[in-house]
């Protein structure tokens, strides 16, 4: 298993599995807020919408949809 | 008065005023620049509070930046220019000017804060200022006088004034005007609030910049409301395609991020070009058309369109209705430089 | 060097051609695994499995940024490297996106394109006892649909856009691909005891702060149907930046794939053997390509959407997802250049991708040109002018990849 922080909490998942997947299956829904304070979270899955974006390792609009999860990453939304 | 605007494209502020930075300046290369960019600033003081939020108003201050020693003289020559004309103004030491742009490379020399510059988004403001004012959609004007204007479909508009602020395509009307297309680039980034807090211009600027020769890029950089950095800027006579020029946006990206060196890893996420319309003085045509009686010229603005807008239409309406200005408007007369 | 950017069924199809034909080939793709969005990093696909044990290099998760027609180089991006690659021959099968059409609550988290939730689910996305309504259009709702079940989701509904009366009128032409029609089957198989409905639709998606539920139409009835996750599916738009972005009829580039994969995996094929200098041998293909767009074309018949989805959006439901814009500030402008310099919609950093073929749908708006970065690069990345290192290719020869 591969461990993560989101938001200071660790969550362990499957090795391989993309970021946004594992946002998703641990009950993250606001990934980001929209610039009027929506919550957002993916919609393309595909690195298009940019919905997804959330704070790998301290820099700011990476696209969780694209990035595998990495021991260790600290993911802030 | 009755006021219609003619505008070629369906679109208001879609020009240069569309692509520029919107910059709020007061500047100091001349006299007559600097007594229009003042008066117009403190115009656009005044309307701050009425502006709607899309237009993104904003008094960020601006810092000229100065990378060595031989720039610093140039700040002290604008801080006593600008302190002897009652404008704020504030020299920074290397450490201060790091205190206030935490982002700029250590070892800079120094730098001069003007705490009144501001910043806006032209196309909303452009839009607001024309307020009900009927606008004549898609209609191209091929020829003016002082009787009116026609239109490339053979039709006519009279009107005893016709004012022509065609930027720098104003020698498609009038083939005489002394005023050429400088091409300018500019790139936004996503948004990174709080990573810049003034406009930042280098003062390398002005030896580049009055280099009107040859092709030339110096770092300007300014914070958006909305937290996105736009980053300037480029100067190339002659160019007239619009599209983007890679090895100058190239060289304009290279020279910000020496200034800058943490801008290399934001994201950028468009680019754009726009036409100045550079007149051989620096000093816009805004008065009589010379020759052409009832025509009255309000362009060659340079990179200083949206900021001076508004004196500008002051000192113009001020001449048509025959009434005194806050300013001297002679400096502005067109028949300064046109050769006749 | 023949460079191929993408390696979905077109860019693997060009690329394996193209090789047969003894021409050394660069795939360039933005996702991490080979396989496109359809067949996604599936090793189970042959075509994939041949393309991962034929040797052509890939660059993966690597975006192309600018375009140099002159230079003929690409300007490229990946996590750590970037820099330009070179080509002789280019081929582009850079593929589809999902259609987006606004409606009230297609911003709520849990709300996403049905190929987006495949995606996901194919990445580690748990959807075991999940309640998911699935809307739209098209086969990839059965598909997805069967997908999900397979995994244990509850998949409550599929509700077809399309009437009754298209989708007979599809069935001859599925006849003709016994392929697809086996397909058909197994789904039909997966999906049994899924309620699919034809000549329906998501009206609107509601919750506070993420989705639980939607509400559906069907004619004169409206219900709601409680979920955890909705997948939606209006169809595919290219992804034609690029192309758009090398200028009118550019010289010795190839363009492969239109969304439908048997048709963009021929095109792909096509597009390798003339890439590689063997148009003589794409005649072979011409019956597979014919077929292929035979059965691109009924799907698209078939599956046109109705006029009711033009008005779903109401004047407060975002349209712009970046920059928060409505439907209701767009509607007062007649183009979208005036649209976006008002209002900045389009102007975040999909650029326009999703917003546009929606605003092209609700408005007819053309959405105008394209500039570099064709996509959000980091600035370093637009001043670097160095050749992409080799490594990064998984080529010993630096050389085979500037030449």
């Amino acid at each position: 298993m591969t461990r993560i922080s989101i938001n200071g909490h660790q969550v362990s998942v499957p090795p391989g599995t993309m970021l946004a997947s594992a946002l998703l299956g641990s009950g993250a829904f606001r990934f980001r807020n929209s610039v009027s304070g929506e919550p957002r979270a993916p919609l393309c899955g595909m690195g298009v919408c940019f919905e997804c974006r959330v704070t790998v390792d301290g820099h700011p609009h990476a696209r969780s949809c694209q990035v595998p999860v990495r021991e260790g990453m600290e993911v802030n939304t | 008065m009755r006021v219609m605007v003619c505008e070629e494209s369906g679109i208001i502020g879609g020009g240069a005023t569309a692509a520029g930075m919107g910059h709020l300046a007061v500047m100091d290369d001349s006299e007559a620049q600097f007594a229009l960019t003042s008066y117009s600033q403190m115009l656009w003081r005044e309307l701050a509070a009425e502006l709607p939020a899309s237009a993104e108003y904003l008094t960020c201050g601006a810092l000229w930046v100065a990378a060595d020693e031989e720039e610093l003289v140039e700040v002290h020559r604008k801080h006593r220019f600008y302190t002897a004309r009652g404008v704020p103004v504030e020299v920074l030491d290397s450490r201060q000017l790091s205190a206030a742009e935490p982002h700029l490379r250590a070892g800079l020399a120094g730098g001069l804060r003007m705490p009144a510059d501001s910043v806006c988004y032209p196309p909303c403001a452009a839009a607001w200022l024309l307020g009900g004012i009927p606008v004549a959609f898609g209609r191209r004007v091929v020829a003016a006088s002082g009787s009116g204007v026609e239109f490339e479909d053979g039709t006519n508009l009279k009107a005893p004034v016709i004012v022509l602020a065609t930027g720098a395509a104003i020698r498609r009307l009038v083939p005489s005007a002394p005023v050429a297309p400088r091409k300018g680039h500019l790139l936004i980034t996503d948004r990174y609030p709080g990573f810049l807090n003034h406009q930042i211009i280098e003062l390398g600027y002005l030896k580049s910049a009055h280099a009107t020769e040859s092709d030339s890029v110096a770092f300007n950089a300014q914070p958006r409301s909305t937290g996105q950095i736009l980053i300037g800027s480029s100067r190339q006579f002659g160019a007239e395609d619009s599209g983007i020029d890679s090895r100058i946006l190239a060289r304009m990206l290279a020279r910000a991020v020496e200034y800058m060196p943490e801008l290399r890893d934001l994201s950028a996420i468009r680019a754009w070009t726009g036409f100045r319309a550079a007149t051989p003085d620096k000093v816009p045509l805004i008065g009589r058309a010379p020759g052409m009686p009832g025509v009255w010229l309000a362009t060659g603005h340079e990179g200083l369109g949206i900021s001076t807008s508004l004196a500008t239409a002051r000192l113009l309406a001020d001449e048509i209705l025959g009434r005194d200005s806050a300013i001297p408007r002679s400096p502005y007369n067109p028949e300064r430089t046109f050769v006749h | 060097m023949i460079v191929v950017v993408g390696a979905g069924p077109a860019g693997i199809a060009a690329a394996l051609r193209a090789q047969e034909c003894g021409a050394r080939v660069t795939v360039i793709d933005d996702n991490p695994n080979p396989g496109g969005q359809i067949w996604r990093g599936d090793d189970e696909n042959s075509w994939v499995a041949r393309f991962r044990s034929s040797g052509i290099p890939l660059l993966s998760s690597t975006r192309v940024v600018a375009v140099d027609v002159e230079a003929r180089s690409l300007l490229v991006e990946t996590d750590g490297v970037s820099g330009r690659l070179s080509w002789k021959k280019l081929v582009l099968a850079t593929g589809s996106r999902e259609l987006f059409l606004p409606f009230p609550g297609w911003t709520l988290p849990g709300v996403f394109g049905v190929g987006g939730l495949q995606a996901l689910a194919k990445t580690g996305l748990p959807v075991a006892g999940k309640r998911i309504v699935l809307g739209g259009t098209g086969p990839l709702l059965l598909a997805v649909g069967a997908y999900l079940r397979q995994h244990g989701a509850d998949v409550k509904l599929i509700a077809e856009q399309a009437n009754i009366q298209s989708l007979a009128g599809f069935a001859p032409e599925l006849l003709r691909h016994p392929r697809k029609v086996l397909q058909g089957a197994s789904l039909q198989w997966a999906i049994a005891g899924t309620p699919y409905r034809t000549g329906c639709w998501i009206d609107s998606a509601e919750g506070v702060n993420k989705l639980e539920r939607v509400t559906v139409r069907s004619g004169r009835d409206i219900w709601t149907e409680d979920c955890d996750y909705a997948g939606v599916a209006w169809g595919l738009t290219p992804n034609t930046e690029l192309l758009e972005s090398l200028g009118p009829e550019p010289e010795d580039v190839y363009v492969a794939g239109s969304g439908e994969v048997d048709l963009s995996f021929v095109e792909g094929e096509i597009a390798g053997l003339n890439a590689a200098g063997y148009p003589e041998r794409t005649v072979l293909l011409a019956p597979k390509l014919e077929k292929a767009r035979g059965f691109a074309a009924a799907l698209a018949t078939t599956f046109a959407l109705r006029d009711e989805l033009r008005h779903l959006a109401k004047p407060d439901t975002i349209v712009c997802r970046c920059e928060d814009v409505t439907y209701g500030e767009l509607r007062k402008f007649t183009s979208f250049r005036a649209a976006k310099l008002q209002t900045r919609c389009g102007m975040g950093p999909c650029q326009g991708r999703i917003c546009g073929p929606a605003n092209e749908f609700l408005f007819g708006w053309e959405t105008g040109t394209v500039r570099p970065p064709v996509f959000p690069a980091k600035i370093a990345t637009l001043f670097s002018d160095a050749p992409l290192p080799a490594d990064t290719t998984g080529q010993p020869d630096t050389k085979e990849i500037t030449s």
